[in-house]
Parts: structure tokens; sequence; C-alpha cells
């Protein structure tokens, strides 16, 4: 296929609406903007956030057409609850690293009784990704202290699938997060990070 | 300076740049947070929300018309509500540069239908910009201001979800005052009786004709010579997805995409073997390419439905090549099992409580466009019809009138009430009906993420202004039974929506709770399931409470981060299995 993705690296993140995805997105797109690359990023905003599946997609190259990432093409894929990592799987490239945090949130359609949610979700995931880092990120973020870091937790394990310098994603957090939580963000991405 | 900036913030960076003095709008995703972002350069650029997009549009139009740089912003469908002003704004034109900024949905990420804005372009004979990223989302507002300025024409934007929501990188520029403020009197000019309109017309097709021409060599527009054997004219952001499946292809960028630039779209062709068009949703550049006498593919391998993507173009060059679709090399989406994750109303929603109390009638709710357009999915299922912004009470008054027998009732909420459901609400007690009407009052435009409206009490710009008193607009339209709730107290919703269905004359009740997510704060103290007391009825879950997580077999679990405190599931519940989570322990 005629296509200039090959010199443009592709990052999707998944989640649930409200779990940071959107600071998660910046963060990785501040860390590309800060290792000299063309970036651009695509997000869902409106009705798609209340509550339901959402993406956020970053490509960064040397030049960079569309912002959405094509299917089987990322090179990393991260995502915040179980899930929705199975649900967002087909975005990553066969080769590619799968991080995915191993927190369950249970949708309106499971409590009605109208679906059920998959208890096999892990084992699932492995069989899906050649490449899992299945990691704890909501116990980690608890544990160093605010559970609404686990976002961060997940981007420090989705690094290690990049070609960013490691400085960069660290300023990268320290711009995009309040000054005052930039200590704990930093953390939890070294949590995250040593997940690899 | 270099930044990372969405589509939305270059364009209120572009209008900053530009100087525009007035900025107004009503919010509507993707356009919402244009307004958003002008109100940080609010020193210079005054910048309000209007009741609705016609209002915005005429505010921005008396603005320009005075001699000030002004846009307007608003979704898709908006342009339909603000379409009377703008038909004839093309006719008198303008003075102050005047940009309607348009942001159009393909796929329907958060609208009811996908319409191109381009039409109304061509319908208003107005110029039409297209950007395919936020740098140009930037430059094009100058470029449509000084063309509106040139030409004294308003000008549209059209933006859409792809190139509003994402972020790309932009250079930011300093800005530039237009002309100072200052009406001049001119009857000719702005007063279009039929004897000035008609002389207006015959100016109109005269401008366009002049543009028609610029638009052949102005910078918004460009040839992108590559390998001759196909040349693909496209525009917006499906520009972005032609250089990634073609790469090889001469293109023909369209950034200032009507009148048509019609001498450079037959250089074009003229120096390539083949001729694509691409663009998104309708067949617009397609059908004039061919009336202009030039041979070219398009929908027949270009889909017209929905988004394109490079994946779908991708497809389109296989079709085009005779060859069969490369199958990718992913794994097939692993999704076909897993349990759906819809939008939900959020945990705490206080229109929750009025649609559960709907669900003990068999009624007929007709609604509109807003968070509580969620109430119309399962488990809740009690909303009927969706139209168009306060449609659900002018259409609540037809079905009764139809002779339909069930009782009806109208849903609006508080922003869509201000925005068009205030002269249904009136038609009903001028013509006689007996439908009821709900006004769903969360003291916010919530679904576009909290925009103030004139039931708020606050302005765009951050000042205390009035806050619109419901009930009394109620009165004054004639509607003798007006009526408050808490709509957390479900039995006396139960009982009062009982009485009001057999009033035989038209009633307004006010649901007044303010957004739980817009004030920040909880409704009330989390609640907690007493299994030992839970018959697991499944009575609160059918509430549709993100907090509430049923579980097979098991008695329900309220979700402890998740809960507002609402106690909805608390009164539902008729085995007192629910109480207040700090009282059990």
């Amino acid at each position: 296929m005629n296509s200039t993705n090959g010199t443009t690296t592709s990052v999707v993140l998944a989640g649930v609406g409200g779990q940071g995805i959107l600071l998660a997105s910046e963060i990785v797109a501040r860390a590309a903007m800060i290792a000299g690359y063309q970036v651009k990023t695509n997000e869902v905003h409106g009705m798609a956030q209340r509550g339901g599946s959402v993406i956020a997609q970053i490509r960064y190259g040397k030049e960079v057409f569309s912002p959405l990432v094509a299917e089987g093409t990322a090179r990393v894929f991260g995502a915040l609850e179980r899930v929705e990592g199975i649900r967002f799987a087909h975005y990553l490239a066969p080769d590619g690293l799968a991080v995915v945090s191993s927190q369950a949130i249970i949708p309106v359609t499971v409590s009605s009784g109208a679906a059920v949610y998959p208890m096999d979700a892990h084992d699932r995931l492995k069989a899906i990704f050649s490449r899992l880092i299945y990691v704890d990120a909501a116990i980690i973020a608890s544990k160093i202290g605010n559970i609404r870091a686990s976002n961060v937790v997940i981007l420090g394990a989705l690094s290690t699938g990049l070609n960013l310098p490691i400085e960069a994603w660290h300023e990268a957090v320290a711009q995009s997060v309040p000054p005052k939580h930039k200590d704990l963000n930093l953390r939890a991405f070294e949590e995250g990070r040593s997940q690899a | 300076m270099i930044e990372l900036l969405s589509g939305n913030e270059a364009i209120a960076r572009g209008a900053y740049e530009a100087g525009v003095k007035m900025a107004c709008g009503y919010p509507g995703t993707p356009s919402t947070e244009i307004l958003e972002n002008v109100v940080h350069f609010k020193d210079v650029i005054y910048c309000q929300w209007a009741p609705n997009e016609k209002v915005a549009f005429e505010v921005a139009a008396g603005a320009s018309i005075a001699g000030a740089r002004s846009i307007v912003t608003m979704k898709h469908v908006g342009l339909n509500v603000a379409a009377d002003p703008l038909m004839t704004l093309a006719y008198t034109g303008i003075k102050g540069g005047f940009v309607a900024i348009v942001a159009d949905d393909p796929g329907m990420h958060s609208s009811q239908n996908e319409q191109d804005t381009r039409h109304f372009a061509r319908f208003a004979k107005v110029p039409l910009f297209e950007p395919a990223d936020s740098q140009e989302a930037k430059d094009f507002i100058r470029f449509a201001i000084e063309i509106s300025e040139q030409f004294a024409i308003p000008a549209i934007l059209r933006s859409n979800t792809r190139v509003s929501h994402s972020r790309t990188l932009v250079t930011l520029g300093n800005r530039t005052e237009g002309a100072p403020v200052g009406f001049e009197k001119n009857p000719q000019r702005f007063v279009p009786i039929p004897a000035h309109a008609r002389l207006m017309r015959v100016a109109l097709e005269e401008k366009l004709a002049r543009m028609r021409d610029l638009a052949c060599t102005h910078p918004a527009n460009r040839i992108e010579w590559r390998d001759r054997s196909l040349g693909i004219i496209t525009h917006s952001i499906a520009y972005q997805y032609v250089r990634e499946t073609w790469p090889e292809a001469s293109v023909l960028k369209l950034g200032w995409s009507w009148p048509f630039p019609d001498n450079l779209i037959e250089q074009f062709t003229a120096g390539v073997k083949r001729v694509l068009v691409v663009e998104e949703l309708e067949d617009i550049l397609e059908e004039h390419t061919r009336a202009l006498g030039i041979c070219c593919d398009g929908k027949n391998f270009i889909p017209n439905i929905g988004e394109l993507s490079t994946p779908r173009l991708q497809a389109s060059r296989a079709k085009m090549e005779g060859r069969e679709i490369a199958r990718p090399v992913v794994p097939v989406p692993q999704s076909k099992d897993l349990p759906g994750r819809p939008p939900v109303l959020c945990p705490g929603c206080p229109h929750r409580g009025v649609f559960h109390a709907l669900g003990k009638y068999d009624v007929i709710v007709t609604g509109d466009i807003g968070c509580y357009s969620l109430g119309a999915l399962a488990p809740l299922s009690r909303m009927d019809t969706i139209l168009c912004m306060g449609g659900g009470i002018s259409m609540a008054h037809g079905m009764v009138k139809a002779g339909e027998p069930r009782k009806v009732v109208g849903i609006v909420g508080d922003s869509t009430f201000f925005h068009s459901g205030i002269t249904g609400l009136l038609n009903i007690a001028y013509n006689k009906g007996t439908a009821v009407l709900i006004v769903v009052d969360n003291r916010t435009t919530a679904m576009t993420g909290h925009q103030d409206n004139p039931g708020s009490g606050a302005t765009l710009m951050g000042d205390p202004t009035i806050a619109v008193n419901i009930e009394d607009i109620g009165r004054a339209c004639g509607i003798k039974r007006v009526h408050t709730i808490n709509p957390y107290e479900v039995d006396k919703v139960v009982k009062l929506l009982g009485e009001e269905l057999n009033a035989g004359e038209p009633s307004l009740i006010i649901s007044r709770y303010a957004c739980p997510l817009d004030i920040k704060q909880p409704v009330g103290k989390r609640r907690i399931v007493k299994e030992d007391l839970c018959k697991k009825c499944k009575l609160c879950l059918k509430l549709g409470c993100p907090a509430m997580e049923g579980r097979d077999g098991q008695a329900p679990r309220i979700n402890e981060t998740l809960c507002a405190g609402c106690g909805l599931c608390h009164q539902v519940c008729k085995f007192a299995a629910i109480a207040i989570a700090e009282e059990v322990k």
C-alpha cells in the first residue's frame, strides 16, 4: 500500500470518559514536541464523553498528515480499563506494545443485565497481544497518593515502546499537570516505567 | 512562537490576530471551544453566548455593520437556525469583516444529522473557507476577514470534528486592528426593501464573479504538482487523508472552495491525465467539475456517507485500481461480545428523577437535544422522539391536536428552552393545547461542557447578570398551571405528574436542580446496599445509574467513587435495602 505511514509514529489511548485520557494524550504530544517532532492529536468531545468509551490518538514524525490512526498501525496502545483494552485492540500494529490497566469499570449495560462483563479479560488480552504489559495502575497510583494518576502510570509503561528520550517525557509530565501534582505524577510515571 | 493548538483554539487565536472585536455564538459540538478560547482575549474582544444561533448571528451582524470585525460560531445544525439572517446579510453586505464559523460533524459523533455546510455557502452566495489543520484554521480566519471586507460580504469558515478537535502545531502572529467603529447611514446598502434589494441582488453576482477570479490566485488555494498521471481535487481534512493514500499524486487543495475557482480547476485538470475529486460528504466539487465539462471520478469511488479516513480512501484506491483491498494484518476487532459502553446520564444526574417518574405513566414523551436525550436509551427508555432544539414542545402540541389517544409530554432543557422553546410554549397557550411541558432545568448548558445561558446568572465574560425565571416566562406566555419540582423527590414528582396529565389544560413543570458536575458538589450522602435486606428485585438497576453495579445472582453494589448521593435508588427500593453509607457503619 502506498502510504507515508512508515515515517509517522502512532499512539492510541483508550478508556472510559472521565479517566484522564485527554491529559495522557497531551503528555504524549508534548513529549513528542519537545523531542522535535511534528505532532497531531485527535480526541473525542461532546456526547461520547458522558461515561462512554473514549479514545485519543497521537501521531508524530517529520511530517504528519492525518490526525487519525489507521487500524493496525499504532506502535503503542494504552488502555486505562481492561475491557477497553480489548475493544480498541485492533488499532495496534502486530508487533506493537500494549499496556493495559487491570482496572474494571462496569458499564450500565452490564448493571442492567443487558450484557456480561468478561471475567477472562486478562487471558483474552494475553491471547490478543504478543507484547502486553498488564499493570495494576489504579493500585499503584493509589499507593503513590492519588488514583487519578493511573493514566500517568500507564504512560510510564507505554513510554518504553516509543523512541522519545526520557527527559522529554519528564518535561512533558511537568508541563502538563498542575505544579502541586508534579512530583506525584513524575513518580507515577517512573513506577509505570518500571513495570515494563 | 509555535504551539500545539486544537482547531478551535487556533480559530480563537486567529480571531484575535485578525482584529476581531465581537465574537458571539451558541454552544454545539464540535464548535463550542472556539468562544471558550476567545474569552481569553476578552480585553480586546467582546464575546458572549446568545440564546440561539439566529440571535448570535444578528448580534455579530449588527456589530459588523457598525464597523467591527466580527465572528459568530455554531455547529452545522445551528446554521439552520441562523439561515434567515445569513441569506439577507449576503445581500446587504457588511462593513467590518464578518465570518460565520460553522463546524460540521461528518460521522455524527455528537449530532442528529451530517448536513454539509458547503451547500449553505452556495445557497447564500457567500465565500467559503475550509481549513485542513490548526495552522490553516488560524490563517484562514484572517483570509476570511480580509475577503469579507474587500467584497463587503459575510464569509463562512467551515470546520469539522477532526479539524476542530485535532491539535496540530501553529505559529502565532500579532494582532492587526481593523478600522474604527462608526455606523454610516446608507439605506441603499442596509435597508433591503424590494427596490434596494433588487440592486443588491445584481451587486451580489458581480461580487461573486470578482471573487471567483481572485480565488484562482489566492494563497488559500494551491496546486501541488507531483506525478501527473492522477490529479486529485480535495478540501478540508480530506486533504490529509489524500496525502497519505496517494502520496505520489498531484493535488489541487481548495481552502477557499466557493465560489469555485474555475480557472484554477481548469488549469489543474488540464495538467493531469486522470482527475479524481475527493470530498467528505456531498459531491459538490465533483458536480461542478463535471459542469465545467471536465471528466472526473469521485463518488463512484469515494464514500458519500460518514467521515473519510486514510483506510477508507485506501479502499477507494484499491477499487479504482481494480485490486482486492489488502487484508489488514491486524487482529480482527475483538469486541463482538464485549459489553457496550454507551454514554449515559451521570451518577446523580437530576434528569434521572424526571425520567423515572415518566416511566410510571403510559405517555408519549417528545424531547430534544441535550444531556437528557440520553433518557431515550435503556433502561430508562423514556423519550420517544427527538427532532431539533425546542422541537419537543411544539411536537407535543401537534400530537395532541392530531388526536393521539395517549397523553403527551414535551421535554426541553433550560438552555434549549431559551434557544427555541419559548415560542412553542406560546403556541400551546395560544392554540388551547393540553400537553404537559417539562423544562429539565439544571442551570447550565451541560452536554457541551457547562456553558452559561440566560438562566444561569453569569455571562461568558464572567460577569454576574440576571438569571431569567422560567416560571415567569411560562406565565407571561399564558400558561396558568406552572409548577416547580425537585427531581430527587420521587413521590412528589410522580404525584404532580399524575395531576398535570389530567388537568385538561397546558401545564408547565420546571424540574430544577443544578448539574452536580457543574457545581462540583455531590447531591447528598453516599448510599450503600444492605445485602441482607436486598431481595434482588433489580428495581434500582432500572434507574440506569452508572454507580449502581448489578451482579449476577448477588445484591447490586454501589460504586463508592461514582455515587453522587442523589438517593433515587434509596427512594425506589421497596425493601429498605439501600441506606446512607455513613449511617450503616
